[in-house]
C-alpha cells in the first residue's frame, strides 16, 4: 500500500469558511484523549473552561483582555504574511511598544487625552522601527526576513531585561520591573470592578482598519499581489520593494501597539514576563483566522477563551493549566494538516508484492463498474 | 511478474491499450471513457486544443496520475501504473517539453543517472554507459556524442540525449510531448528521421503536437480530444488538415489571412546596440540594433536561448542593459522602471504567462487592471474605486471574449487561452504605441492563438509599432512585416518580409550565415 499526495482543484468559498472551525472542532477531540490521560471528564473539563471564560461577568472582561494583545499580534502576522513577508519578530516588536510606554508613561506629565495617544503613536513607531530594518533588509539586499525578525526577539527580549535590572529598574522594590506609569498616561478602564481597558477597542478598531485597508485601499491590493506573486507584480509594475517596506512599518506597528497596550492597560509597569509569547501566539492566529481581520478576531477570542477558562478549570478538575498551551498546540497542527488535506488529495495505491502488473484486476473492475 | 494476471481482454497486438479512461477534477471529467491504442511500429499524433485531456490522458500512461476508471494494458497484459520508476520498468519512456538533463555532466553521466546502472562492483561502469549510448545512436541514427557536457549542447541535441536516455531505460513505447516547439526546422527535420528509424525498430510513439501540417507529415494514425473526449480516431492518410482543425475546435475557424500593411510611419521603438549578460554570466545579447515603426510588425525569430528572453526583459524594464540604449519616441529609456515603460505607452505581453504575465490567485478583475489600478479612475488618492474597476473588467471581458462566469473568480480557474486574453486585455486596452508581445501564441490552442493574432494586427492597423519575438516560424512569417533573426545574441538580418524566404530565415536561425550555404 503506498500513499501518495495528488494537487486538487480550489475548495468553493463556503468550504474554506468552514474549515477553520472543522480544524478547531478535531482539536477539541484530540484534546479529549489528552483529558482523559489526566484522569479527568473531558465534558467537566471543558464545561468549567467555557464557565471560567464566558459565564460570569469578571470572566468575559478577563477574556477580552487576554483577546486584545492577540488580536494585535495577530493582525500584524495576518498583513505580513499576506506579503509574504514572514515578520516572525512579533514579541520582539511588542516588548519595544511596551518599552516606550513605560519609558513615557513615566515622565509624560500632560492630561490622558494627549498622553495616551502619544504614547500609543510611540510604541507603534518602536515597533515599526524594529520591523523595519527587516524590511529594508530584505527589499535591498534580499536578506531572508524570517531569520532576521526572530533573531531580533532575542536582542530585544535581553535589552529589556538588561534595562529593568539597570536604568529602569524601580528604586523602591527590589524587583526587576520598572515604576509605574503615571495615572495620566493610563488606558481608562471600560468596566468597572474588572480589568477590562480600553486597549480593547483600540485592538477592534486597528481590526478594521486593517481589513479596510486589505479590501479597499491601493497598498491592500498591493500586499496582495505582492504576496501571491512577487514576480508578476513586478512585471506589471507594482513597486514590490516599497510594498514590502510599507508592510513591514504596518505589521511591526501593529505588534508595538500591543506591547504599549499591555503596559498602559494592564501592568501599569514593564515586567520581564510581560508577554507569555503573544508575538508568537499571533502567528498562530493568523493562521487560523485565514489571514484576515475579522479572522483574526475570532481566532483570538477563542485562544482568550482557552487562557481565561483553563484557570477555573484548572481550581475545579486539579487538569494543569498548561492544558490550554497543549490545545494551542493541537490548534496548530490540525490547522496546518487541514490546510494541506483541502489543497492535495490523498490517494491509496494497493499492490501485490512486488509485482509490476499489480492491482490488473482491480483496475479492470473499476472500469467494467 | 505473474502470469496468472494475463486476461483475455487486451489484445497483445497494441503496445499500449487503453480503454474508458475516466479521470476526474474536483467533480469534472478530463477524461471521460478515453480509449487510445497504440501498435508496434507506429506513430499516433495525439491532437487537442489546451485542456483538451491531453496531458492528463498521457500522465496516467507515465504513472503521474491514477485513473478513476477504466482499463490500461501494455503489451496485451492489464497494468496498473504506479509510478514514472514503475512506467519506464514497463517500457514507457516520456520526452518532456522541459528536459531533465543535469547541465553539469556528459551526456554518458546522464543517461547513467536514469538506465539501471551499469556496474563493475560498487563501481559505475561509465565507458559501459558510453558503449551502449553508441549503441543505441547507430541504432536509430541519433547523432550525439556520449562524451560530451549537456552544457554545450543545443537545444535539439539535449532533446536527443533525452529520447537516448529513454531508449536507454529500455523504452519500447515513447511519449514526445510538443517535441518541435523548440526546435529550428532542420533540427525538426532530423526529429522526424529518428523517428522513422524508430518506428522501422518496432516502437511505438505518441506524438503531442499542435502543429498539424507536423502531424500530417510524419504521423500514421490520430486521436483528436475535445472536451475530455475521443473526437476522432483515424487513419492520417485518410483525414487532411482542415477537418483535424475542425475536430479540434469543433468547428471550422479560418486562420487570420495575412493582411497587408500600411506604410509604416514614424520610429516609435530605436534599440541601439543593446548588450546584456545572461543568468550565468556569458554575453546574451552582443549589440543588436534595430527599429521599430508605426504601423509595422517587427519579427524577431530565432530558437530560444539566444538572447530573445533578455531582450524581452530590457525592454520590459525587468533586467538591466550592460551597454547600449533603447528609445521610446527618442526618450532614452534604459533603465526605466516597468511602471514607467507602461505609462510611456509600452504593452508587455510576457513569455511566461503563467509566472510573470499575471497572478493566478488574485481574480480576474484585478489582474485586468494590474498595470493601471493606482491610477484613475480605478483609485481615488490611497482607495480602490470597485465600481470603476467591475465596469472597465466586465467590459474587457466582453471585448476580449475572456470565457468566465464571473469577474470575481481566480485567474488560476481559468484556461491557458482565456488567462492569455486576460494578457492582452491588460496590455492592449490603455491603446499602447508600443506593444512587445513575446511567446504570445505558445501552447495556445488554434482558436486562442487565431484571436491573438487578429488582435495584434488589428493594433498594427490602428497605428501601433510591433515588436513580436517568438520561435515559431509560421507566426513570424503570418504576422511580420519586417523580419529579423536572433542567433547567440547578435541580430544576424532585418529585412522587409517579401525579401527572405522561409528555408533562408531556417538557415539564420540556425547559425548559418549568408554566403556559406
Amino acid at each position: 500500500m503506498r500513499l501518495r499526495l495528488e494537487k486538487r482543484q480550489p475548495l468553493p468559498f463556503g468550504a474554506r469558511l468552514a474549515l477553520p472551525f472543522v480544524a478547531v472542532a478535531i482539536s477539541f477531540a484530540l484534546s479529549f484523549v489528552l483529558i482523559l490521560l489526566a484522569q479527568a471528564n473531558p465534558f467537566t473539563v471543558f464545561y468549567y473552561i467555557l464557565q471560567g471564560a464566558l459565564g460570569s461577568r469578571t470572566g468575559l472582561a478577563e477574556t477580552a483582555v487576554k483577546a486584545t494583545p492577540l488580536v494585535l499580534t495577530g493582525l500584524a502576522a495576518a498583513v505580513a504574511f499576506k506579503a509574504r513577508f514572514y515578520n516572525l519578530g512579533g514579541e520582539g516588536q511588542l516588548y519595544l511598544g511596551a518599552l516606550c510606554a513605560a519609558v513615557l508613561g513615566l515622565r509624560l506629565a500632560i492630561p490622558r487625552p494627549l498622553a495616551v495617544p502619544a504614547i500609543m503613536a510611540a510604541g507603534c513607531a518602536a515597533g515599526a522601527a524594529w520591523a523595519l530594518c527587516a524590511g529594508v533588509l530584505k527589499a535591498r539586499c534580499r536578506v531572508d526576513e524570517a531569520v532576521v525578525t526572530l533573531l531580533s526577539n532575542y536582542i530585544v527580549i535581553c535589552v529589556v531585561s538588561a534595562l529593568l535590572d539597570g536604568p529602569l529598574k524601580d528604586p523602591r522594590t527590589m524587583w526587576p520591573n520598572s515604576p509605574p506609569i503615571l495615572d495620566c498616561a493610563r488606558y481608562p478602564i471600560l468596566l468597572a470592578g474588572t480589568r477590562l481597558h480600553a486597549g480593547a477597542l483600540a485592538a477592534l478598531a486597528a481590526a478594521a482598519a486593517v481589513r479596510w485597508m486589505m479590501k479597499r485601499s491601493v497598498l491592500g491590493f498591493e500586499i496582495a499581489a505582492v504576496g501571491a506573486n512577487p514576480a508578476a507584480a513586478a512585471y506589471a509594475g507594482i513597486p514590490v520593494r516599497r510594498t514590502v517596506v510599507l508592510v513591514s512599518l504596518v505589521s511591526g506597528g501593529l505588534a508595538g501597539l500591543a506591547g504599549t497596550g499591555e503596559v498602559l492597560g494592564l501592568h501599569y509597569d514593564l515586567v520581564e514576563k510581560l508577554s507569555p509569547n503573544y508575538g508568537y501566539a499571533g502567528i498562530v492566529i493568523a493562521m487560523l483566522g485565514g489571514l484576515d481581520a475579522f479572522g483574526v478576531v475570532c481566532a483570538a477570542i477563542l485562544f482568550g477563551v482557552l487562557i481565561t477558562g483553563a484557570e477555573l478549570m484548572s481550581r475545579y478538575t486539579g487538569v494543569p493549566v498548561f492544558l490550554a498551551d497543549v490545545i494551542q498546540g493541537i490548534v496548530l497542527l490540525v490547522m496546518c494538516a487541514v490546510f494541506v488535506l483541502t489543497n492535495y488529495r490523498v490517494r491509496v495505491t494497493r499492490c501485490g508484492e512486488k509485482s509490476p502488473v499489480c492491482n490488473a484486476r482491480g483496475a479492470a473492475e473499476g472500469g467494467a463498474r | 511478474m505473474l502470469q496468472n494476471n494475463k486476461i483475455s481482454w487486451s489484445d497483445p497486438e497494441y503496445l499500449v491499450e487503453m480503454r474508458g479512461i475516466v479521470k476526474r477534477f474536483y467533480g469534472r471529467a478530463v477524461n471521460d471513457r478515453v480509449d487510445l491504442t497504440l501498435r508496434k511500429g507506429e506513430v499516433l499524433a495525439l491532437l487537442g486544443e489546451n485542456g483538451a485531456g491531453k496531458s492528463t490522458l498521457v500522465k496516467i500512461l507515465y504513472g503521474l496520475y491514477t485513473p478513476d476508471a477504466g482499463r490500461l494494458a501494455v503489451r496485451g497484459r492489464p497494468a496498473c501504473i504506479r509510478s514514472p520508476r514503475h512506467a519506464i520498468s514497463l517500457g514507457i519512456g516520456m520526452v518532456h517539453q522541459h528536459f531533465t538533463l543535469v547541465s553539469e555532466l556528459t551526456v554518458a553521466e546522464n543517461i547513467a543517472l536514469c538506465a539501471p546502472p551499469a556496474r563493475r562492483g560498487v563501481l559505475l561502469d561509465l565507458a559501459g554507459v558510453e558503449r551502449r549510448v553508441r549503441d543505441i545512436s547507430d541504432r536509430y541514427g541519433i547523432r550525439v556524442d556520449p562524451t560530451g557536457r549537456v552544457g554545450e549542447l543545443s537545444v535539439g541535441e539535449r532533446q536527443r540525449v533525452e529520447i537516448l536516455k529513454a531508449l536507454a531505460g529500455g523504452a519500447e513505447i515513447l511519449v514526445l510531448d510538443e517535441p518541435t516547439a523548440v526546435l529550428t526546422p532542420g533540427e525538426a527535420a532530423e526529429l522526424f528521421g529518428v523517428i522513422e528509424s524508430l518506428k522501422r525498430g518496432g516502437a511505438g510513439i505518441v506524438l503531442i503536437s499542435h502543429k498539424l501540417e507536423e502531424v500530417m507529415a510524419v504521423s500514421d494514425r490520430v486521436t483528436v480530444l475535445r472536451g475530455g473526449r475521443v473526437v476522432l480516431d483515424t487513419d492520417t492518410r485518410r483525414t487532411d488538415v482542415r477537418a483535424l482543425a475542425a475536430a479540434m475546435m469543433g468547428r471550422e475557424t479560418p486562420a487570420p489571412s495575412r493582411r497587408a500593411a500600411r506604410k509604416p510611419g514614424r520610429p516609435v521603438l530605436d534599440v541601439r546596440g543593446l548588450r546584456a549578460r545572461g543568468a550565468q554570466g556569458h554575453e546574451a545579447l552582443r549589440g543588436v540594433s534595430f527599429t521599430v515603426r508605426e504601423g509595422e510588425i517587427v519579427g524577431l525569430a530565432g530558437v530560444s536561448g539566444n538572447g530573445q528572453r533578455e531582450l524581452a526583459e530590457i525592454l520590459s524594464g525587468l533586467r538591466p542593459a550592460s551597454g547600449g540604449e533603447f528609445l521610446l519616441r527618442g526618450v532614452g529609456m534604459r533603465g526605466a522602471t516597468p511602471r514607467r515603460l507602461a505609462m510611456r505607452g509600452v504593452g508587455r505581453i510576457p513569455e511566461d504567462r503563467m509566472e510573470t504575465g499575471a497572478i493566478l490567485d488574485l481574480s480576474l478583475k484585478q489582474n485586468l487592471i494590474l498595470e493601471r489600478y493606482h491610477l484613475a479612475p480605478f483609485s481615488k488618492r490611497y482607495r480602490q474605486v470597485p465600481g470603476e474597476i467591475d465596469a472597465c473588467a466586465e467590459r474587457l471581458v466582453a471585448e476580449y471574449r475572456i470565457a468566465a462566469h464571473s469577474i470575481e473568480i481566480e485567474l488560476r480557474t481559468l484556461s491557458g487561452g482565456n488567462i492569455q486574453k486576460a494578457i492582452l486585455a491588460r496590455a492592449l486596452d490603455p491603446r499602447p504605441s508600443l506593444i512587445l508581445a513575446a511567446q504570445p501564441v505558445r501552447g495556445l490552442d488554434v482558436g486562442a492563438a487565431a484571436f491573438v493574432h487578429r488582435r495584434l494586427l488589428d493594433e498594427r492597423d490602428r497605428g501601433a509599432a510591433v515588436l513580436l519575438i517568438s520561435e515559431d516560424l509560421d507566426e513570424i512569417l503570418l504576422l511580420a512585416d519586417t523580419i529579423g533573426v536572433i542567433y547567440r545574441g547578435e541580430l544576424l538580418r532585418v529585412c522587409p518580409r517579401g525579401e527572405i524566404d522561409r528555408d533562408r530565415i531556417g538557415m539564420l536561425m540556425a547559425g548559418v550565415r549568408e554566403g556559406t550555404r
